[in-house]
């Protein structure tokens, strides 16, 4: 319990070095884009494929569990677009990007450690934990959403791809149901979400990178550790996060 | 001038530096020698601020760095360049990027004049053609020439060198230890080199200090040193079969 409080602090203590006023915006301006870049736009091929795939097979699921007279087929769509905007483009997308994105900061930052380069930045009179960290969190912050609107679209269009080429159900009624009962808010919700799952994995994966202390086992340890808590963390916000939003 | 004042440092109740003191002078090249895990490292990364002492003061030319915030040391780490063991260049920048990254973030200078001074840079160190190239596309000698650059860019008024010719090839090391000590000379930088190279003792060392167990247990100067009487600094010194037979021809 001393542990993770110790810990928590750290983490605070970190993040207080990062929030604190940059060296020169327009250095920052341009290692934002590099790293939406890098951890964005690099991320969208996964995020499609799996959102693809998942559309697909929740349809199929939906449309086996929901095999009833009594039950009108436009609630296939209904159920495919309200499981895809709910829980799967902002939660399961961030868990996967927890695995890709996490592991790949906590690996960069924990083999710049090791090897001396945040020593040099310090050197330097760079704040260090603000160079490398901030223009992370900015990216995904900003890019996450979007990763996310793609995800719901691309989903939804799977499961109208699947339903056109087996024949499972009428693609208007698929159509339908992805009409029916639209919240808006519930996109809303979804980008709020992912903004906070971004900021989630990208924190902790630089903070578990950043305090890797000794050779490249310990870059790996950390990078294991970095998708472990963010997991964790990411799974207890969105219980936090469902109850103050939605409920 | 750097001067240390009784530091100490430990790691976990390991005492690694004990009740430390030493002047390093200006314009001179002051080396730190000793064994491996002697606490060369730990003192060289505590008179630049990267371990806090436990006890005792580090004083920058009067200023008294250990007492100084985060904020307030970023005045005199402007003035520090320094060059690691493994170069510590930025993996994910091209030589030009690590070069310029201090002059980017600490001076208002045009891209033209930037361009100009990292060119100087590069050119001092005898390193061209090599400018748009990544940090793993270079060898050894360019990476620590690529470091002395990024070191010297902005004209520091001190350097701090950690086993500049480790991984070298005795040629590149001599030229890397000319390098230094010309800089040096020139720009009438205080240096401390961190090294158990004996040649580079021989070569430019103007002020030796022989750190043993967490303690400083001689200092002199490379004249000194081959007819000091501290066994501990001899059986270092004169460890290889080709520094007795040079110590015997001293005598």
């Amino acid at each position: 319990m001393i542990k993770i409080l110790e810990l928590t602090g750290r983490y605070f203590l970190l993040l207080g070095k990062v929030f604190s006023r940059p060296e020169k915006m327009r250095i920052y301006r341009e290692r934002i884009i590099f790293e939406m870049e890098a951890l964005g736009i690099g991320s969208i091929p996964l995020t499609a494929i799996i959102s693809v795939f998942i559309g697909a097979v929740v349809t199929l699921q939906m449309s086996i569990s929901l095999e009833s007279p009594f039950i009108p087929q436009y609630l296939i769509g209904y159920a495919t677009r309200e499981t895809m905007v709910l829980e799967f483009s902002s939660t399961v997308v961030a868990l996967i990007l927890a695995g890709k994105v996490g592991s790949n900061i906590a690996s960069e930052i924990g083999t710049m450690r090791i090897t001396e380069q945040i020593d040099a930045l310090e050197i330097m009179g760079v704040n260090s934990a603000s160079y490398l960290i901030l223009p992370k969190i900015v990216a995904t912050v900003l890019f996450f959403p979007l990763l996310t609107l793609l995800s719901i679209f691309i989903g939804c269009v799977g499961g109208y791809a699947i339903a056109y080429v087996t024949g499972i159900m009428i693609p208007g009624d698929y159509i339908e149901g992805m009409h029916y009962a639209f919240l808006p808010y519930s996109i809303t919700y979804s980008l709020i979400k992912s903004a906070v799952f971004a900021f989630i994995i990208t924190s902790i994966s630089a903070f578990c990178g950043y305090y890797a202390d000794g050779n490249s086992l310990e870059v790996g340890r950390a990078s294991t550790r970095a998708v472990v808590a963010s997991s964790i963390v990411i799974m207890i916000f969105n219980l936090i996060l469902t109850q103050i939003l939605l409920v | 001038m750097i001067k240390a004042d009784h530091i100490s440092k430990s790691f976990e109740g390991r005492t690694v530096l004990d009740d430390i003191s030493v002047e390093f002078e200006t314009g001179k090249t002051n080396l730190i020698i000793g064994r491996s895990g002697s606490g060369k490292t730990v003192l060289l990364k505590s008179l630049v601020g990267l371990h806090e002492v436990d006890s005792g003061a580090v004083y920058y030319d009067d200023v008294c760095y250990t007492q100084l915030t985060f904020n307030q040391r970023k005045a005199i780490r402007k003035d520090i360049g320094m060059i690691f063991q493994g170069g510590a260049l930025l993996d994910s920048s091209t030589v030009v990027e690590n070069v310029k990254l201090p002059l980017d973030l600490f001076t208002d200078q045009s891209e033209a004049e930037k361009m100009e001074r990292v060119a100087f840079c590069l050119e001092r160190v005898r390193l061209q053609g090599a400018d748009h190239l990544y940090p793993s596309e270079l060898s050894g000698g360019m990476i620590k020439r690529v470091a002395i650059a990024r070191a010297i860019v902005m004209n520091p008024r001190y350097l701090f060198c950690d086993e500049p010719n480790s991984g070298l090839d005795p040629q590149t090391s001599v030229v890397i230890d000319n390098l230094i000590h010309d800089i040096t000379r020139e720009y009438n930088i205080t240096t401390i080199i961190n090294t158990h190279d004996m040649n580079s003792v021989m070569e430019i060392g103007e002020k030796i200090v022989y750190i043993h167990e967490g303690h400083k247990w001689w200092e002199g100067t490379k004249d000194d040193i081959l007819h000091a009487d501290n066994a501990e600094l001899n059986d270092f010194v004169f460890a290889s079969a080709m520094a007795k037979r040079a110590r015997r021809a001293a005598r």
